[in-house]
């Protein structure tokens, strides 16, 4: 039970240098798979090339193939891959559907889209509220919420989708510390409950160190590291990829440069 | 995966009661009370349909006082005629227009009502005039009034559960939800332009130029915007070949139905009889 992307290399209609090259990964059921990088390295286009959107949406090449337990990407409509894989944007404002007068409606808009009984959309957005903290939204315009609330209501619309698999893009980049660590642990919950495998792309290092299994490092489109999360984190060319270490290896390394002897505290 | 099926539609309740799940919660049930209100959102827009059809239609006064008279029922049953009003205001440009157009250009009028130097109104074409002003008058109240009482989700949603298209009607959800929030980015964008010390307030050719700067964010952005949203919509399953779940069922009786049928084929049998001359006898 995988995603896993074997020697893809995407290329945007009309770019020159493709946005990924050479790219071999695998997210298993059940685990985080972390992704970091610099800004046009690649990260956004990985997340659509593993829900199957691009190239089905966006014009351009794909080489090499992406499957979803079994599934390629390449044959499949953009529907079947939405209930494999969910996935949420970078930018929460334009994931919502804009159509929908409420919160509730808006996390409901896609259960309804598959057709689901009343009974069972009713479920899964009353769990999906709940789950995110954020059941005092749910009579919300949908419109008018911050930042930081409609990133939550966008991820509550994809996790009502209930799907095997999630490829988050900078899921908390618009959330305060309490609203990171929130999606963290419901992240963690998610994994632990359902078995769910999650691809997650973020710039805080920090969430990584908490959740993440494996992490790939990704520059220029290629993944240039990957393995296991503390081992990836701890790896000292971090910096020159332009990836802040968790504080925690910052602090350690900082104590270090000033002999100071500290416990280990990067784990 | 699980499989995709379309579900039948779900009929409508002909009780009056409006069917919908006993778990919804109230705020998104949002049931209608009132009882111009109480009416099927699809039968409130085929009264609007029916009354501007009547007024463009039927030449005369006869069509557009008519189509006023059964607005101002509607209005008085729905209890919104203060809310009216500024539908009302919103014509006034397009009716002062139409007035002084007429009054005084109206082609072959001959008999003046005064001449005033190189102006000189007729009665011909003051009659034209006020009777095209009741027409416009009449149109717009009519939408007025369905938009008065009638929530666009519920319209949307009741079309929706007729078999209209599930693209057909994002478009119209998502262009009615859009206007308010194209106005807000506008003033966002303004606001931000302002910062970079362009004026954008005085004078009117002052405002006009910074119509310009505001106009390119504005347009790529929202373009921008559907291309995202385009793919977040494949990402929720909007594509699916599925019937989407109805979360509301309106109430639409069997009189009601036939009701909404007569005033349909009915509207159409007049305006024909209108075209072909066999009303003439109205005034």
């Amino acid at each position: 039970m995988t995603i896993a992307f074997e020697g893809v290399r995407y290329g945007y209609a009309g770019a020159r240098q493709p946005a990924l090259d050479g790219i071999d990964l695998v997210l298993h059921s059940g685990s985080v798979l972390g992704v970091v990088g610099a800004n046009e390295s690649g990260k956004s286009t990985l997340c659509l090339v593993a829900a199957g959107l691009a190239p089905a949406t966006i014009a351009g090449r794909l080489d090499g193939t992406v499957t979803i337990d079994g599934l390629s990407t390449a044959g499949a409509r953009p529907y079947e891959l939405a209930q494999r894989c969910g996935v949420l944007f970078q930018n929460p404002v334009t994931q919502l559907s804009g159509t929908a007068s409420t919160v509730w409606e808006e996390v409901a808009f896609a259960p309804r889209n598959l057709g689901l009984a009343l009974d069972d959309v009713v479920d899964r957005v009353e769990l999906a509220l709940a789950d995110l903290g954020i059941g005092g939204l749910a009579a919300r315009d949908p419109q008018r919420l911050s930042g930081g609330q409609a990133q939550l209501v966008a991820l509550a619309g994809v996790i009502a989708l209930r799907p095997p698999y999630l490829v988050l893009d900078e899921p908390t980049s618009q959330l305060d510390p309490r609203g990171t660590n929130l999606v963290s642990d419901i992240l963690a919950g998610l994994v632990e409950a359902t078995g769910a495998g999650i691809l997650i792309v973020e710039h805080k290092t920090d969430l990584l160190a908490r959740m993440a299994n494996r992490i790939a490092v990704l520059e220029t489109g290629r993944v240039v590291a990957e393995g296991p999360g503390k081992e990836v984190l701890a790896d000292p060319r971090l910096e020159d990829w332009g990836i802040s270490p968790p504080s925690g290896i910052r602090i350690a390394r900082a104590a270090a440069a000033a002999g100071v002897s500290v416990p280990e505290v990067a784990a | 995966m699980a499989e995709l099926e379309a579900p039948a539609a779900p009929s409508a309740p002909s009780d009056g009661s409006t069917a919908i799940s006993g778990r919804l919660p109230d705020f998104v049930a949002r049931p209608p009370t009132g009882p111009y209100r109480r009416l099927n959102p699809t039968t409130k827009l085929v009264i609007a349909f029916a009354e501007a059809l009547v007024a463009f239609g039927v030449r005369g006064w006869t069509g557009p006082l008519v189509v006023l008279g059964v607005i101002l029922a509607g209005a008085v049953t729905a209890r919104i005629g203060r809310a009216l009003l500024p539908y009302l205001l919103a014509t006034i440009p397009l009716v002062a227009s139409i007035l002084l157009i007429n009054t005084f250009l109206y082609p072959g009028a001959t008999d003046r009502i005064v001449t005033v130097g190189p102006l000189a109104p007729t009665w011909t074409g003051l009659v034209a005039a006020t009777q095209a002003t009741l027409r416009v008058v009449a149109f717009a109240m009519s939408v007025a009034l369905l938009g008065l009482t009638t929530q666009p989700d519920h319209l949307i949603a009741d079309l929706e559960r007729r078999g209209a298209g599930r693209r057909v009607m994002f478009v119209v959800g998502a262009t009615l939800r859009m206007i308010p929030r194209m106005i807000e980015r506008a003033g966002e964008i303004t606001e931000a332009q302002r910062a970079r010390a362009l004026d954008t307030e005085g004078r009117v050719w002052r405002r006009a130029r910074g119509v310009v700067p505001l106009a390119g964010p504005l347009v790529f952005g929202a373009l921008t915007d559907v291309e995202e949203l385009t793919m977040a919509l494949e990402a929720r399953g909007f594509t699916a070949p599925t019937r989407r779940t109805v979360l509301r069922v309106f109430p639409d009786s069997g009189w009601e139905r036939g009701a909404r049928w007569a005033l349909f084929l009915g509207s159409i049998v007049v305006l024909i009889l209108s075209i072909a001359g066999r009303l003439e006898f109205l005034p």
